[in-house]
């Protein structure tokens, strides 16, 4: 694949996880369980937010057609939208909103650091950021997670059908095709598979302390990272860009 | 939920050299959920260097029925202030 083309995928595809699951995220604002909650999830959505910012900015700026963040943010439609399933999960309930933040974060958290070391300076800066508040994610979410998977009968209960419903949509992570590579060879980011084992590493630890069982299936629900998604991304972007689409150019 | 999780106070620090001060109170389920929690809820606009927390329940306060024997013995002692020394032109700020 042609180096630019593989840059602009790439970026898409951090900038849209970040978008799609800050989205997500910000769901919760208002509903969630207690207050405490309520604000420390608001604070991870508009990181997430704040990162998605910086990536499709850049991408906009890779692609050279003239697109802002906010075009492709709130103009494009769901086949050009290019994250992981996994982020496009409904929240379901508490619980489970926690356990697909974990899965993520310590993916966000592994590829980050990677992309500190990036041949590109401006990936490499955006991830120096983003790092810094991905390793706060984690750490919150990994401390919940354990949390609630020891806690009660009930608690224990849902995270484990949590991780059971969210687990074919952790290979999709690691599942790298032709742009991955692109990049890998010209050490501009990490081949996707390279970071499976951190990642497991990371996760096997919490799932044991949360005493929750690893499902052993292999099996991975993909095609994000190309565009083809499940129906609720249409869902979201409808909610999202909403105001864009029905008045152009609105600004406040 | 809430209801069953302990109260703690909050306390931060703005800036290196100053002291910690209070700034109020969250529930969380043990102290390093609130010192998380402390972290989103009251350092979201860079308030802070450094945050303790503490149970409520483990402070131990003065209670305003004893502000008599605890404070009036101290009102006229006025010699307990060091207004009395001569200050040199040279010591700015006391």
């Amino acid at each position: 694949m042609e180096k630019n083309a593989a840059l602009f995928q790439f970026l898409c595809r951090m900038g849209d996880n970040t978008l799609v699951l800050g989205h997500r995220v910000s769901e919760w604002c208002g509903h969630a369980p207690v207050i405490e909650e309520d604000i420390a999830l608001a604070n991870t959505a508009l990181d997430l937010l704040g990162q998605t910012q910086l990536w499709l900015e850049l991408a906009g700026t890779v692609e050279g057609k003239g697109r802002s963040a906010d075009d492709l943010a709130f103009l494009r439609d769901v086949w050009d939208f290019r994250n992981l399933l996994l982020v496009e999960r409904p929240n379901g309930d508490f619980g489970h909103t926690l356990l697909r933040q974990f899965l993520f974060d310590a993916w966000q958290n592994i590829i980050l650091a990677r992309l500190t070391e990036s041949r590109d300076q401006r990936i490499a800066e955006i991830a120096e950021k983003a790092a810094k508040e991905a390793a706060y994610h984690v750490e919150r979410s990994s401390g919940t997670v354990i949390g609630l998977g020891d806690g009660t009968d009930e608690s224990h209960r849902r995270m484990q059908a949590a991780l059971d419903r969210l687990w074919p949509y952790v290979g999709e992570m690691f599942c790298g095709d032709a742009a991955d590579q692109t990049l890998a060879a010209a050490g501009i980011a990490p081949r996707p598979e390279d970071l499976r084992s951190a990642w497991d590493a990371h996760v096997n630890a919490v799932l044991d302390a949360a005493t929750l069982a690893r499902p052993d299936s292999d099996f991975a629900h993909k095609g994000g990272r190309d565009g083809t998604h499940t129906e609720h991304l249409g869902y979201i972007l409808a909610d999202m860009q909403f105001l864009q689409r029905a008045y152009p150019g609105a600004a406040w | 939920m809430s209801s069953e999780w302990p109260l703690f106070e909050v306390f931060i620090r703005g800036q290196h050299g100053l002291s910690h001060r209070h700034v109020g109170s969250l529930h969380a389920p043990d102290a390093e959920m609130a010192l998380k929690n402390a972290r989103d809820v009251y350092t979201r606009r860079n308030e802070g260097v450094s945050i303790w927390v503490v149970e409520s329940a483990r402070i131990t306060a003065s209670s305003p029925g004893d502000k008599g024997p605890l404070y009036a013995p101290s009102e006229s002692k006025i010699y307990r202030h060091p207004t009395f020394y001569d200050i040199p032109d040279d010591v700015e700020a006391m």
